[in-house]
């Protein structure tokens, strides 16, 4: 990479490139992974982003916006963060998940209420999951439907509660 | 007191006026209709066995009686934003509809940022300013608890706002929702009062023109401007809307609003201004027992 190569600034909004083409920034995750990472790991159907463009402002740091905008856009926000790309495991937010994981239909773990009281604690528990390893979409029933609450990372036989800590509370 | 007292002569009745100012005000609470039904939000509070009385006006908004609104599930799900309920009235006003551009010229901490959010579904554009980077980062955050995704949050002083990070685009609507000497608000905060000062209030009210003034020219002819504050003062009501009615194109217009309130003040303090702010609202608290609140909607006409 050359000195005067594109790189990720810290400051603004860039929009994902859509596949691996258009990519000008090293490392940079496109529009078609993101969509291809969620369809993997959650079995969210691409279609439900059909109305939301993707953008990168700090490190692997990825925001969905409804609509479009001209990129780059210098702004404090834009839409909300989504995605946590730029390393080995990919990892959701809670505001993607508590946003779009109704749409989710694998590696969704459902808790009852004591069990998720723990969880939005933001306290490591043991419990059994037969699936694969890594981040889980966390749900608990309200309103008699089984609603999602935030991203739990299992390994090891145990729930791990990723809730940031001025989103936990004592329930 | 006697901050209050000097609008005495506005006042219908002043007694019930002062005594409302000394109560607490009830807690109430906006369901996040990106996020469910006001009827879903309910019922989950009602599960846990938290009281919940629907506010006659405005479908989403909840008073719960005896609960602070962080403290529950539904509001762990993202279903809930504590609102003061009088705080629910300029979007409400503003009435934006799905897929429209909006622009919240005082946007932080949010509460009416997500509320405007809600009423285009999510779509549409609202771009949200502030002039204050830390109270922007409780915007950036109630609106990410909200899973607001059509909102863009600028830091800059709202009468120099920029549309060049959008390609120039103007807006349908615009909320003006200033800072202001609050003295609407001491139900909520009593030692608001403390630091009143005329000339505090004349300072803002210069501020508050600019603001409003900027709102005018960044949105298309025939749309739409809620021009509000938390003050009873006219200086920083009536008066604002009488010099922009000067130097901008643009009316006050009538519009319906369910809760008690009083007309717009057409001469105070030797004053006198254009007619056609008597359309606008007087929110007092002894009429709907909430915070004290001035409404007013414009139309831009050129």
């Amino acid at each position: 990479m050359s000195d005067d190569a594109p790189t990720n600034d810290g400051q603004r909004f860039d929009r994902l490139p859509a596949t691996a083409e258009e990519r000008a920034v090293e490392g940079r995750a496109t529009r078609a992974e993101v969509l291809e990472w969620w369809d993997e790991r959650f079995g969210v159907d691409p279609a439900v982003f059909d109305e939301y463009s993707f953008w990168e402002r700090g490190s692997g740091k990825v925001w969905a916006l409804r609509g479009e905008e001209p990129t780059p856009v210098e702004v404090e926000g834009l839409g909300i963060t989504f995605l946590r790309t730029r390393q080995e495991h990919w990892k959701p937010t809670l505001s993607a998940v508590q946003r779009f994981g109704h749409h989710a239909s694998e590696n969704v773990i459902a808790l009852d209420d004591d069990q998720a009281a723990t969880f939005v604690a933001g306290e490591d528990q043991d419990l059994a999951w037969d699936g694969d390893w890594g981040y889980l979409i966390v749900t608990r029933e309200i309103a008699g439907e089984h609603e999602p609450l935030g991203v739990g990372l299992y390994v090891y036989d145990e729930l791990r509660s990723v809730v940031p800590k001025g989103r936990r509370r004592d329930l | 007191m006697s901050v209050l007292e000097r609008y005495e002569p506005l006042v219908d009745d002043f007694e019930a006026f002062r005594a409302a100012c000394e109560r607490p005000l009830p807690s109430v609470v906006r369901v996040n209709t990106i996020r469910t039904t006001p009827e879903r939000a309910s019922a989950a509070l009602e599960a846990e066995g938290i009281p919940v009385e629907r506010v006659g006006w405005h479908d989403a908004l909840l008073r719960l009686p005896e609960d602070q609104p962080g403290a529950n599930w539904p509001y762990v799900h993202g279903w809930l934003h504590g609102q003061e309920e009088v705080s629910a009235v300029p979007a409400a006003v503003l009435d934006p509809d799905p897929g429209e551009r909006v622009w919240d010229s005082c946007a932080a901490p949010g509460s009416k940022t997500t509320q405007l959010a809600a009423l285009l579904d999510d779509t549409g554009r609202v771009v949200a300013t502030d002039d204050n980077i830390g109270r922007i980062s409780a915007l950036r955050s109630n609106a990410e608890r909200l899973g607001v995704t059509n909102t863009a949050i600028t830091h800059e002083d709202a009468r120099n706002h920029s549309l060049k990070p959008f390609g120039g685009e103007g807006y349908d609507r615009a909320l003006v929702d200033v800072p202001c000497s609050c003295e609407g608000t001491i139900r909520k905060n009593p030692d608001t009062l403390e630091d009143w000062s005329l000339e505090h209030v004349h300072g803002i009210a210069g501020a508050q023109k600019g603001i409003l003034r900027r709102a005018v020219q960044v949105t298309r002819e025939g749309g739409t401007i809620v021009y509000s504050t938390c003050t009873f003062a006219p200086e920083e009501n009536e008066a604002v809307l009488d010099y922009v009615l000067d130097e901008e194109d643009c009316r006050v217009v009538d519009y319906e609003l369910s809760l008690d309130h009083a007309d717009g003040v057409t001469a105070w303090d030797d004053e006198e201004y254009d007619p056609q702010v008597a359309r606008a609202k007087r929110i007092y608290p002894h009429h709907n027992d909430t915070g004290g609140f001035f409404c007013a909607k414009l139309e831009v006409t050129g």
